[in-house]
């Protein structure tokens, strides 16, 4: 397997950029999935998502190639490139230059570059949206530990399930408007809205 | 209209710009703005369609920023590209937009009071999200699009409750995790065709012959499981229950029916479109396996559904056994498979809109979704359960509804393509759903609850009080989307064999097997 040291050259050496982009998107992974802390599965998931930039920032880099705009003088490979084709020279005599293969030859690629800027807006967006959750979290249950929510959450559910157990004992009281005053009480904390409702109700 | 395209967004995305302004000042603008922009979208929805129908090859583009599509490979630039697949599909998304906008008046004012502004405007971004991921032609953008109607949705489940807010975590981190793992393989795409466009991608495929490359295979295998994630299939579903059963009535009528839905026509784009019918049934293994996946899929999903005792939580659960049963359409490899799963997105998002529209009302009146809570129902809104039953029959698939048609071609396809076990287990997830909702309908019509207390029964020994409860419908802005809604189930199963045309004109630019079964 390791003869030569070819696998070990490849992983190394030649594909060193897949290597580290696949080894951070395992971090992340692991920690999305495997922390029990929310913000450690957030940290994660930024972990995730920095992979993946980059895995594209990394497809876009060419060694001694410069950014794409045209400046032949800027260019370290433009002057061996345009007079050794003959059919370059035509194309620098007129105005505008169209860009052939073996001109664009000394320039990185500046779309996955661009794409990333799009993935870092929706990253952070993602970010952002994710931190307020937890938040939310924090102020609802007091914690941002996985198991300690689940089990607050169960807790509450169970005593969700007595009350609703009492509403329908109340239902056996005699007279409707009460039992309608009772439950808008009981299900809804400021809602003016929902108090005026019944009226509507009952004039069908 | 020349680019009615682009009205399908402009309205929408407009109209949130709209309701996050002028709803500062005035909460009450925004239901207007919302219902109206829905609209407007939905006109340029159904222009559009009638463009598409009379051009020769039925496809519309709209490119952005000036570019043509002279250069080769196609596609520098990003181009909205409508063909009858997607904007039937976008159709639906904007009609199940118009439907709950409509619906959405006093869930939203009663369950998020004081958030009506943030409500609609995440309302209309998402509608936008979905109809761009019905439209667009360019793979990145794709990934933009979903995560933007990712986002919104993640903000419309958690304005409810705290525990929506937990199960919004949830369902980010998975949906994150879908939506990179495809960014991923668009990469891997890109980096072996240097183009983003759909069919630019195609073209490259097919003309320097990459089936075999290794590259190929791992972009489809990526881009498969971030869609497979995102779409809640079934080892990836755990999200979905808790967050839909947790929303807000109007989200989870507005997300249960589309979004599941827009992420398979995703598969579908990706598998006919994008990566063609060689690449993807032929060189990849998919076919043998993701039928048997399928399998375990729905018998898991449906026995899960039995299980639960209240009615979101189990339309969640149905929804994972339709999501079975539409990737099984596509990878059972055959025409009438392809179909059926195409056909069955659109009555899905129906009925699925119809049971959740339902629901809502039912939550409404009765305080509770759980099964106990149903008893008298009917009595008390005819109208309201005998829409929500149009749905459920819809699901089950009888006859008259639009759910037997597309269950008929799906298993049409699974018969001739002789994948048997995929028919079996959609015989056995129909009989499931039969069990699911005549048990429903049993305790709708029973006034005796099981413990022997006369709860029904108490209110009519009151002659007076059984004449008021007798007709207590629900209030006419949430009734009259649902009836609709069901009307729309009535009517696609009705005019079937129109749609299925319009479908088969798409599939006839594909060469799938229709005879013999696979291979």
């Amino acid at each position: 397997m390791f003869e030569d040291g070819t696998i070990i050259n490849e992983l190394l050496i030649e594909r060193l950029n897949y290597f580290i982009y696949v080894v951070l998107l395992l971090i992340g992974l692991h920690a999305m999935i495997a922390k029990k802390n929310l913000i450690k599965k957030l940290i994660g998931m930024s972990i995730f998502q920095t992979a993946i930039i980059l895995f594209y920032v990394s497809i876009g880099v060419k060694e001694g190639s410069t950014i794409p705009v045209y400046l032949p003088e800027h260019d370290p490979h433009g002057s061996h490139s345009v007079p050794s084709d003959t059919n370059e020279t035509s194309h620098f005599d007129h105005g505008p230059v169209i860009l052939d293969s073996s001109l664009v030859k000394g320039y990185a690629n500046p779309l996955p570059h661009v794409l990333m800027l799009t993935a870092i807006v929706v990253g952070v967006a993602t970010l952002g949206l994710a931190l307020a959750l937890c938040q939310r979290i924090y102020q609802g249950y007091g914690t941002i530990e996985e198991d300690e929510l689940l089990a607050k959450m169960e807790s509450r559910e169970i005593r969700s399930k007595t009350l609703s157990v009492q509403i329908p004992k109340d239902q056996k009281l005699p007279k409707k408007d009460e039992l309608k005053k009772e439950k808008s009480r009981s299900v809804s904390k400021s809602k003016t809205l929902s108090a005026s409702k019944p009226k509507p109700k009952g004039k069908k | 209209m020349e680019n009615s395209i682009a009205w399908i967004f402009i309205f929408p995305l407009f109209g949130s710009v709209a309701c996050a302004i002028l709803g500062i000042s005035n909460r009450k603008i925004c239901y207007p703005i919302a219902v109206l922009s829905m609209a407007g979208s939905l006109w340029a929805g159904i222009e559009t369609l009638r463009q598409v129908l009379s051009v020769n090859d039925h496809t519309v583009s709209y490119l952005f920023g000036g570019w043509t599509l002279d250069a080769y490979p196609r596609g520098v630039g990003i181009e909205f590209h409508a063909d009858i697949l997607g904007i039937l599909i976008t159709l639906v998304v904007l009609g199940v937009g118009l439907l709950v906008s409509l619906y959405s008046k006093l869930p939203v004012e009663e369950e998020t009071p004081g958030k009506e502004p943030l409500f609609y405007t995440l309302f209309l971004l998402q509608v936008t999200g979905l109809a761009g991921i019905c439209l667009t032609g360019d793979a990145f953008n794709l990934y933009v699009l979903i995560e933007v109607a990712a986002l919104t949705g993640y903000g419309l489940i958690a304005i409810g409750s705290n525990r929506a807010a937990a199960a919004t975590f949830n369902y980010l981190i998975l949906g994150t995790i879908g939506a990179s793992l495809y960014l991923l393989g668009v990469g891997y795409i890109y980096i072996k065709t240097g183009t983003l466009n759909m069919v630019g991608i195609h073209d490259i495929i097919v003309a320097e012959g990459l089936a075999d490359s290794a590259t190929m295979q791992v972009a489809f295998v990526l881009v498969g499981v971030g869609i497979l994630i995102k779409m809640a299939f079934f080892p990836f579903h755990a999200w979905l229950p808790n967050a839909y059963s947790n929303a807000p009535t109007t989200t989870s009528c507005l997300l249960a029916p589309v979004v599941t839905k827009v992420m398979i026509y995703v598969m579908i784009r990706m598998v006919l479109s994008v990566f063609g019918v060689e690449f993807s049934f032929e060189s990849t293994l998919w076919t043998d396996v993701l039928p048997w996946l399928v399998v375990v899929a729905i018998v898991c999903a449906a026995v899960m559904a039995l299980a639960q005792r209240e009615i979101k939580r189990m339309l969640s659960y149905l929804i994972v056994a339709e999501v079975g049963y539409m990737v099984g359409g596509v990878w059972i490899y055959n025409y009438y498979g392809l179909i059926g799963s195409i056909f069955h997105v659109i009555s899905d998002a129906c009925m699925t809109l119809c049971l959740f529209l339902g629901a809502g009302l039912i939550l409404r009146k009765a305080k509770t979704t759980h099964f106990d809570g149903l008893r008298g129902l009917f009595t008390k809104m005819p109208l309201t359960m005998t829409g929500f039953f149009i749905g459920g029959f819809s699901i089950i698939g009888l006859p008259p509804t639009c759910g037997f048609f597309s269950k008929w071609y799906l298993i049409t396809g699974g018969m001739v393509s002789q994948r048997w076990e995929y028919m079996i287990v959609l015989m056995f997830s129909t009989m499931v759903m039969v069990v699911l909702f005549f048990r429903m309908i049993e305790r709708i019509h029973l006034a005796v609850s099981e413990s022997g207390e006369n709860l029904g029964h108490g209110h009519g020994d009151l002659g007076l009080t059984d004449q008021q409860t007798r007709f207590d419908e629900g209030p006419l802005s949430m009734l009259i989307p649902l009836l609709l809604a069901s009307a729309v189930v009535l009517v696609v199963g009705i005019y079937n064999q129109e749609v299925v045309s319009l479908i088969e004109v798409f599939l006839s630019d594909f060469n799938l097997p229709r005879g013999e079964g696979i291979k």
